[in-house]
């Protein structure tokens, strides 16, 4: 961690402890006393309430682990047995599968914040790039846990995205026989996605806990995107931010327990609790609403490589952008150009998802969506690649605040006390 | 500074223009299901829970009408006593289940056929599954004109727009074909099904079974009962969910306003 420590054992076991393992230490200077810029606003509540979706996930599906068989003959019925003859087990499944959603959410938002205020610039590169892995470590866990029902869109979506990778010229083939280990989704692919999705979500702890090293070392950005110059502009984590993130997840669960407990088969979909019929195609095969943006840039492209190739890419994309924007400057608060820009991508990622949850013929006003979606998917990489390097050189930045205390407490500061 | 502006003006217009077209739904096929009937169930809303008399009833239109072609087999008889189900005493759990023959262990000589070469059989108990009504899907296929009969368990939830859907499907079959609509050989018409034409005859006809609590067994009457009947063989724990939902949400929501407070008095001054 950066900074002298500050820890200071007082009782003797203490002492032998710190100076055998500093466990106490490590904890008490990343937690306790962390200096924490002051004005951290609502978007930074979600890297605390994030570790404890992965703690949930995590918790709820090793329970589910305990009951669900991983075999084509019985995996759809275990998963009904679990909902109907296991203690609470309609619970604990509906808080896993919502809970995905949930941790979706909230690291979409996440990202985001990064994106605007400029978290992945110097000297946070690391962090924003080890975030990409984690999101890519996420996506991947959460097809694996739509593929272990075994209904109908678990069979169908696993289909689709292991054909996705018979598009690589020469080898493809060869290589989806052998994700399959089979020459179809089958029993043995079933059972290494389960393999691997128990697997991952402890790697992704893993890269976590680099995550949030990697934080410790040059502390939270903030939203005005200056540095933090002195004692006055923090306060410690404890018990400021300890709080802050404390109410805010409870409101965040409170919104969760409302999809678990009042609607929660809204964000799946009704196919998926017919068992899985390879004989059956479902009229629309749809990713979960998590993956429909990039769903949609796959099928915009008419060439299948080629639509791999753009998919991936843009998630891929996101690892270069510390170097494609070139501002000198990190809040787009400051950004009035770029402010706009950022809104219009936002929007753009919606709509992409709306794309990607049509049918493929589907059209409004007249328009094909997947002419939509082909623009959406071009402003999509517009945005990283062209956007964010001349938007940085062409536009002049606000007067940025002389320190993060003068913004946050300059007036009241200023009034004589009364 | 001029192409600073016209880029602002180009995304915000290219923003407003994707929203637009993105509003509007596709235009649907020419046969697409019509949208299903609007009517209110009692397990619907944050409170809502089964009505006990529809399940019961809905239970005896599952035997005596579905159960001849349609499977249940997420359900057990000792289920039909569970609490938040229909809740029959255990006594009539047991003398439904017994109503119903199911395919008897091997006897104490090891035989599963009678002298005939006839599967030997036996009173269902609580534990039993409800018995399908055909071995195999082959079986179930070669009785039905090729079409296959799905299990009903998980209806509700399998279907978009769900009970409504399953309502609407059944006393759907009444309407007029439209005249350049063509239904093929051996399907019938029904407009809430996607394609219009489905391989399931008529199923439900009034007066085709006897409530014995003195309800009028109308077809819209039967079709609402074993519509909350089938709500619930798909989400037999509902009642529970949405009684531990509402404790649990008035909990988080003290929860939240206790740790605002702290918050608040632990910022006073901080910002």
């Amino acid at each position: 961690m950066s900074g002298p420590s500050t820890y200071n054992p007082k009782s003797g076991i203490e002492k032998w402890i710190d100076s055998r393992l500093p466990l106490p230490r490590l904890m008490h200077d990343t937690i306790s006393t962390f200096p924490t810029p002051r004005n951290l606003n609502i978007w930074y509540i979600f890297g605390g309430i994030l570790t404890f979706c992965l703690a949930v996930q995590i918790v709820t599906g090793i329970v589910l682990a305990m009951h669900y068989v991983a075999s084509t003959n019985l995996a759809f019925n275990s998963v009904e047995a679990i909902m109907r003859d296991v203690n609470y087990g309609w619970l604990i499944r509906y808080v896993h599968a919502n809970g995905a959603s949930m941790f979706f959410l909230a690291v979409y938002i996440h990202m985001f914040r990064g994106l605007y205020y400029g978290s992945y610039k110097a000297p946070r590169e690391l962090i924003w790039i080890i975030g990409v892995l984690i999101y890519l470590l996420m996506t991947a866990t959460a097809f694996f846990g739509y593929v272990l029902p075994w209904g109908q869109m678990s069979f169908w979506g696993a289909t689709v995205i292991t054909n996705m990778f018979s598009a690589v010229p020469v080898v493809g083939q060869a290589i989806a026989t052998w994700l399959w280990g089979d020459f179809a989704v089958g029993e043995a692919t079933l059972n290494r996605f389960f393999s691997l999705h128990y697997l991952l979500p402890f790697i992704i702890a893993g890269v976590v806990g680099l995550h949030i090293w990697a934080l410790h070392v040059p502390g939270n950005n903030n939203p005005l995107g200056i540095d933090v110059k002195s004692p006055q502009d923090t306060l410690p984590f404890h018990p400021y931010y300890t709080v802050k993130d404390a109410f805010y997840l409870v409101c965040f669960v409170t919104l969760f327990a409302g999809f678990v407990f009042y609607a929660p088969n809204f964000l799946g979909h009704p196919d998926n609790y017919q068992p899985a019929n390879p004989l059956v195609t479902p009229p629309e095969i749809v990713p979960e609403w998590y993956l429909l943006p990039f769903y949609a840039m796959l099928r915009a492209v008419p060439d299948k490589l080629l639509g791999v190739i753009v998919m991936v890419g843009a998630i891929i994309t996101l690892v270069f952008i510390p170097w494609l924007d070139t501002s000198r400057v990190r809040s787009c608060r400051f950004r009035p150009l770029m402010k706009q820009f950022f809104w219009a991508f936002a929007i753009v990622c919606v709509i992409l998802g709306y794309c990607g949850a049509q049918s493929v013929e589907a059209t409004a006003f007249g328009i094909p969506l997947v002419w939509v979606a082909r623009i959406a998917t071009l402003y999509y990489f517009a945005y990283f690649w062209l956007i964010m390097p001349i938007a940085g050189l062409i536009e002049t930045p606000k007067k940025l605040p002389a320190s993060i205390a003068q913004s946050v407490l300059g007036d009241s500061a200023a009034k004589p006390a009364e | 500074m001029r192409l600073i502006k016209l880029s602002r003006n180009l995304a915000l217009g290219l923003t407003l223009g994707l929203l637009g077209t993105a509003s509007a739904f596709a235009a649907d096929s020419a046969t697409a299901r019509h949208h299903p009937k609007d009517l209110e169930f009692s397990f619907e809303g944050p409170f809502g829970t089964y009505d006990r008399g529809a399940l019961q009833r809905g239970y005896q239109v599952y035997k005596e009408v579905c159960a001849a072609c349609h499977s249940l087999n997420f359900i057990a008889f000792r289920n039909l006593a569970d609490k938040g189900g229909p809740e029959f005493t255990e006594a009539q759990a047991r003398a439904l289940a017994a109503a119903v023959r199911v395919p008897a262990e091997p006897n104490e000589q090891g035989e599963t056929v009678d002298e005939k070469g006839v599967p030997l059989t036996r009173p269902a108990v609580l534990s039993d599954k409800i018995p399908p009504p055909y071995p195999n899907e082959n079986a179930a296929r070669a009785n039905n004109g090729g079409a296959l009969p799905p299990d009903l368990s998980l209806m509700t939830k399998a279907r978009e727009s769900g009970a409504r859907y399953v309502y609407s499907l059944l006393v759907g079959y009444d309407e007029k074909a439209p005249a350049s609509f063509h239904v093929p050989e051996g399907k019938h018409y029904n407009p809430y099904f996607e394609g219009w034409a489905i391989g399931m005859p008529k199923p439900i006809n009034a007066n085709g079974v006897t409530y014995s609590d003195g309800t009028k067994a109308t077809v819209e009457q039967q079709a609402h009962d074993v519509v909350t009947f089938l709500a619930w063989t798909a989400e037999p724990k509902m009642e529970d969910r949405k009684r531990m939902g509402f404790g649990v949400l008035i909990f988080l929501i003290t929860l939240a306003g206790l740790l605002f407070a702290a918050y608040r008095k632990v910022w006073k001054g901080a910002h």
